[in-house]
């Protein structure tokens, strides 16, 4: 069985992904509230925001880039509850093929789907005015948390796609994920927020990778806030995938 | 006859791929499972002869799709044993799933991938040769040549479920589960799908299939078992069945044409050109086979 699981879940995830590709509104749906905030936060509250030498756009990308992918798996927990839902993941379980295969092409597909988003949103702030003077190993670097982010979140969404009831519910949990970034240094410096709100800020994952890419792109030293970062993505990665496989077991026995 | 039967009948005669094992292609014995309080099968025994159609009848919530579901390797069963092809559920899960291959309930094919698409998504996870091919060859036994590169979205319900049993074949599993496979389809489609049940049984596949119509065991059935409340209370076939009830009396009845009569009979011409728009061979087949009945 293992030596198919490659050939396997390149097969599958080639369904999935064309999926995204066959339906490019859900980019579109995904791409288009981080924009609109984009829009809000420099053109509306930005002006009034300080802060300090950064130009405001510089300083809250990294947040909405954070905002676009909380956004974009909710799709991954959509199209895995479509196929839990339909006869299709029972038609999959049923054939000789490596059954992890299944859960990896939709992981897989998502990190495709974000990567577009991701794509479009720093493609419309260019056009808004962010510039990095970023080298290619910082690009690199940033490229790598968000797609450890990425991966992180998607296993968090593997969970309600495979246990949901609704629609709905298969979809809602993003909505906490999509509000954490306000509650953290992403859009203010968490400087001026009363004691315990400045805590919880400068103390829940969002924060230290929002600083680890923001330096990154300013060309600022990153710190230790890099280790933090890795360290809340990672373990949120192994948490969230030994939950996602207690309920594909549970699924699937 | 047909059009389509002779180069069915031509592809039918592959014999399985998978080794034959001898004995009953499924033999289940005591088999029982529960979700929670709730007993579902409560000591399940039956066989089903190799090649022959075997149906499963019982009203909602009976078992039946739970029954399948074992049988499939897609749930456990909490005792007693079942063996598919001769391999266990349980032990040789792999080996099952290399027998036999699931229609469900719900048609099992993906929305947004054209037919032809579907096939060879089968054939390519199936490790076969020339998936194009296979996907090709079953278009045509299933009249969906014009449909074959159309999103199954704007397929009809008839045509969606042609293409869930003809993804069933791929790789010639010699064993086939149709779990309510003419739920929710309209007469025609009913008689589509009934008649390739026919077809694959004729070429040697062994086919379990659950339904809530008696009709379709009637039709379609070698054998037919009742499941009832978690077990099985009756099992035999119709002229079986039928001896257990009382002898039947004479009485002179006026015969009223069925609706179903009426139906093929207001449809019968006029129904093949509106409906049926795209080339639908299958169409014909159909009212050769309902007027001969």
């Amino acid at each position: 069985m293992a030596t198919h699981f490659f050939g396997d879940t390149a097969v599958l995830t080639g369904r999935t992904v064309r999926h995204v590709t066959r339906s490019l509104d859900t980019i579109i749906t995904t791409a288009i509230m981080p924009i609109a905030m984009m829009l809000m936060f420099v053109y509306v509250f930005g002006g009034a925001i300080d802060t300090g030498p950064i130009q405001y756009i510089d300083y809250m990308l990294p947040g909405i880039l954070l905002i676009t992918i909380a956004s974009g798996i909710s799709y991954t927990a959509f199209r895995l509850f479509t196929d839990m839902q339909g006869g299709i993941f029972e038609r999959f379980q049923s054939m000789p093929i490596a059954r992890s295969g299944v859960l990896w092409a939709h992981v897989l597909t998502s990190l495709v789907a974000n990567v577009i988003s991701l794509v479009v949103v720093v493609g419309v702030a260019l056009l808004m005015g962010f510039r990095s003077g970023a080298g290619v190993l910082a690009w690199l670097a940033v490229a790598g948390i968000l797609i450890l982010f990425t991966l992180a979140l998607t296993w968090i969404a593997v969970i309600p796609g495979l246990t949901a009831k609704s629609v709905d519910g298969a979809s809602a949990f993003s909505y906490p994920l999509i509000f954490l970034p306000f509650i953290s240094s992403a859009f203010v410096p968490t400087g001026t927020m009363p004691g315990p709100v400045r805590a919880f800020a400068e103390h829940q994952p969002v924060t230290s990778i929002v600083n680890t890419i923001r330096d990154l792109l300013t060309q600022q030293p990153v710190g230790t806030d890099i280790w933090t970062a890795l360290a809340w993505c990672v373990g949120i990665l192994i948490v969230a995938y030994i939950f996602a496989t207690i309920s594909y077991r549970r699924r699937i026995s | 006859m047909t059009l389509r039967q002779p180069s069915m009948l031509a592809v039918m005669r592959i014999p399985p791929t998978t080794n034959q094992v001898q004995g009953p292609a499924i033999h289940v014995q005591g088999l029982e499972k529960s979700y929670k309080e709730l007993r579902v099968l409560r000591g399940v025994d039956l066989d089903v002869a190799r090649g022959s159609i075997f149906a499963l009848l019982g009203s909602n919530g009976a078992g039946k799709t739970t029954l399948v579901k074992i049988l499939c390797t897609l749930l456990r069963a909490d005792t007693g044993t079942a063996r598919v092809n001769g391999f266990d559920v349980t032990t040789q899960a792999a080996d099952v799933r290399e027998s036999i291959s699931l229609t469900g309930q719900f048609a099992a094919v993906d929305e947004i991938l054209s037919g032809r698409e579907n096939l060879v998504l089968v054939a390519r996870l199936r490790h076969l040769k020339d998936p194009g091919a296979i996907a090709d060859d079953l278009l045509r036994r299933f009249s969906l040549t014009e449909a074959g590169t159309r999103r199954v979205a704007t397929y009809s319900g008839g045509m969606r479920r042609r293409l869930d049993i003809a993804m069933s074949l791929i790789g010639n599993p010699p064993v086939i589960f149709l779990d309510e496979p003419t739920a929710g389809l309209d007469p025609e489609a009913r008689i589509e799908v009934w008649q390739a049940v026919k077809e694959l049984a004729e070429g040697g596949t062994t086919v379990l299939l659950t339904t809530q119509y008696l009709e379709e065991a009637e039709q379609l059935a070698d054998r037919i078992a009742i499941l009832h409340q978690g077990r099985i209370i009756v099992n035999g076939t119709l002229t079986e069945l039928k001896q257990l009830l009382p002898p039947a009396k004479v009485e002179y009845v006026e015969k009223q044409p069925s609706l179903e009569d009426v139906f093929f009979a207001v449809v019968g011409d006029a129904g093949k050109d509106d409906k049926h728009g795209d080339a639908d061979e299958g169409s014909q087949d159909r009212k050769t086979w309902s007027n001969k009945k």
